[in-house]
């Protein structure tokens, strides 16, 4: 409805009379004297202890002995059947006999039917150990680390930065993001945490180096 | 609705409300101080933080309009909703335009304070809330009493009895032998849920962030609900408020890091979703953003009461209020209780009626809040201003609410009288005498005197000392009604 737009506007603007009218948004100052990283050290260490802390299972590795890591991890967990995004790379999955469902043809109900699913990410805070995702190379759509109850994490060294200041200029607003800080969890219940309501209840990261 | 001091004697008076509500904010502060501790340019956050938000707050008409055309080149629609009942026809006819009587929603209070769920169910369309505590609530036809964990006041076992007796009228029954292992209770919610998700086709939600220059919306969450609505169905349909805008997605390093902080003592939380109109192929192909006044344009015309429009809900001031911490967020009579209600919600609702009237004496004006608080709200001054406006109206509403707040959360000449005498730095800024019609009420008071100890330190040792159990006397008993006189 228009006419509530301008009402609204008409009235922000008359809440607003104390402002100057030559005042424009870049004349209010905004500080920006905070940190733009926090030193504590070794990133990649960083993000792992951060990961460990939020109960996620972390894997460094070096590049060549990533498809056995992975193999193994699968292995470990039991999965018969996994999604993986249909550009997800064929090595990946080189050492593994489990079943790769190119998630390109899965719908929600298709993904409820899967084991657990296989990405990569957009980038990694370590300061947080946050893994964002952006709906690009070999990550899918979103609803993929969703529905299955386990996600296995791709990343790589060179995704990783330091604090929430460096992930935001690699990012794409224009993008679907979601941000994922360890396993789904609640604390609703006489906040007693516990891991996984509706997204995956394991997540699992093999950091690439 | 009974005005705060009617309520809060009847909260107060609740054990176990008063020991579940302990447990809550005195946890929550404790991993809220470890991680904001993890930070030492947490002062310069906070800081920019009020800042960003203060540059968008008064330059909002800017903002809006930026927003708006973000939005809408994405592939999203913008819908405008001064009040509470047009923002509820808009969804309504949305949801209707789909031909789906079910909608799916995520937590949100901008929702909550528009009462939309009454206003679907009379236009025939069932709002089922998937937040887990939110579910909580819904089943028992109950309301939120905390920001953040809204069942906060109800025990595991109330918990089992709630979806033992309802889950199956709302969709999947609770499993025969439900225990009340909150694992097992979670997975009960899981169960009865997932099967929502995968069938319902319009979801609703609120932000946390709207991004002006990019049109990007932020919604920060724990559990997946948050997730499962906002990618899977066709139709999704955000109601934010008008003060939820930020600037640039730039700006979003500042608060990614204050309000997980503040709010559940997080490095991060689980989940965040950002999303930008639509995306082809991944997600709703149908996007509605409906921007919502409903007294908000009030509160942004009140030079000293405008700043409560930073406010990022972290709950942070919940908390810590020794207030809220004897009575509960129902005491409040309103969506936004503690604290930030006591400001908001008289601000937006008008001091008129006596249940707002009440809010601004719901307080000690002990300063905690402020310091807390990650976007520096000043709320001991705004609510010393709002009780200027109540006294202004009504010398015997202000009179009844003051001497009333007080004394029943208190529970005792002594505990108020100490609170008092241990407000913090930030009473400093309480006038000994304030200005104006409100003089008449000051003028028979003292205030007390400036604190030689921090809040802080005085209710660290003063709420640890109250742990031991008072047999048989709750803190609403006896002489309480002396409590606000000196
Ligand atoms: S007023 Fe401040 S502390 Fe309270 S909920 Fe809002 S942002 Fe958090």
């Amino acid at each position: 409805m228009s006419g509530s737009r301008e009402r609204i506007l008409g009235r922000v603007r008359a809440a607003l009379a104390d402002v100057p009218p030559g005042e424009a948004p870049e004349d209010v100052l905004v500080p920006r004297d905070y940190s733009s990283a926090h030193d504590r050290g070794e990133t990649i260490a960083l993000l792992v202890d951060r990961l460990e802390d939020y109960k996620a299972l972390v894997h460094r590795t070096p590049a060549g002995e990533s498809a056995e890591v992975v193999a193994r991890a699968l292995a470990g967990r039991g999965v018969r059947r996994v999604a993986a995004p249909d550009d997800a790379p064929e090595d990946w999955f080189a050492e593994c006999d489990t079943d790769v469902a190119r998630a390109g043809g899965l719908d929600p109900a298709g993904l409820d039917g899967v084991d657990g699913v296989v990405t990569g990410c957009a980038a990694a805070i370590a300061e947080t150990g946050t893994i964002v995702l952006d709906a690009g190379f070999a990550q899918g759509r979103r609803a993929l680390t969703l529905i299955p109850d386990y996600h296995l994490c791709v990343v790589r060294a060179d995704q990783i930065v330091t604090g929430v200041p460096q992930a935001l200029p690699r990012l794409d607003p224009g993008r679907p993001l979601t941000w994922i800080s360890g396993p789904s969890a609640t604390s609703d219940i006489e906040l007693d945490r516990v891991e996984g309501v509706h997204g995956p209840r394991t997540l699992e990261v093999v950091i690439v180096e | 609705m009974p005005s705060f001091p009617e309520a809060a004697k009847s909260a107060t008076g609740d054990s176990q409300l008063r020991h579940n509500l302990r447990k809550a904010t005195h946890t929550i502060r404790a991993k809220r101080d470890g991680a904001v501790g993890e930070l030492d340019d947490w002062s310069q956050l906070r800081a920019a933080g009020a800042a960003i938000k203060d540059r968008t707050l008064r330059h909002l008409d800017t903002y809006l309009e930026r927003l708006e055309d973000a939005v809408t080149a994405a592939g999203g629609r913008v819908h405008w909703a001064a009040d509470a009942a047009e923002a509820n026809d808009i969804v309504t006819g949305l949801v209707r335009a789909t031909g789906e009587s079910d909608v799916v929603k995520v937590k949100s209070m901008a929702t909550q304070e528009i009462e939309l769920n009454e206003a679907l169910a009379q236009a025939g369309i069932t709002a089922y809330e998937t937040d887990l505590a939110e579910l909580i609530v819904q089943l028992s036809d109950d309301l939120p009493s905390h920001i953040l964990v809204p069942a906060i006041h109800r025990n595991r076992a109330e918990i089992r009895e709630i979806f033992r007796d309802q889950m199956a009228a709302w969709g999947v029954p609770a499993p025969e032998r439900l225990s009340d292992d909150p694992r097992a209770l979670a997975e009960a919610a899981r169960v009865h849920l997932r099967e929502r998700f995968m069938r319902t086709k319009v979801a609703v939600s609120g932000a946390n962030f709207a991004v002006a220059d990019s049109g990007t919306m932020v919604v920060l969450e724990s559990e997946g609900n948050g997730r499962m609505c906002l990618t899977l169905p066709q139709t999704l349909i955000s109601v934010v408020g008008i003060e939820k805008i930020v600037p640039s997605w730039s700006d979003l390093e500042v608060f990614l890091q204050l309000l997980p902080r503040s709010s559940t003592g997080e490095r991060m939380n689980p989940y965040t979703s950002t999303w930008t109109g639509v995306t082809p192929g991944d997600g709703p192909q149908e996007f509605h953003l409906v921007l919502l006044d409903n007294g908000r344009s009030d509160v942004l015309a009140d030079t000293v009461g405008r700043q409560a429009l930073r406010c990022i809900r972290c709950s942070a001031c919940l908390n810590i209020c020794p207030v809220y911490e004897r009575t509960g967020g129902h005491a409040y009579g309103s969506v936004y209780p503690g604290p930030i209600g006591a400001i908001l919600t008289p601000q937006l609702q008008g001091t008129a009626s006596e249940p707002e009237a009440s809010l601004p004496y719901a307080s000690s004006l002990c300063g905690a809040c402020y310091e807390v608080c990650p976007v520096a709200i000043d709320i001991p001054e705004v609510l010393v201003h709002l009780r200027e406006e109540v006294a202004g109206g009504s010398g015997h509403t202000a009179e009844k609410a003051a001497m009333g707040a007080a004394g029943w959360v208190f529970g005792g000449e002594r505990r108020l009288g100490a609170a008092q005498r241990a407000a913090s730095a930030a009473r400093s800024l309480v006038p000994r005498r304030m200005p104006g019609p409100a003089s008449a009420w000051t003028d028979t008071r003292d205030i007390p005197d400036i604190p030689e100890e921090s809040f802080r330190s005085w209710w660290r040792r003063e709420g640890a000392a109250e742990e031991a159990p008072e047999p048989g006397r709750a803190p609403g008993d006896g002489d309480e009604q002396e409590g606000g006189r000196r």
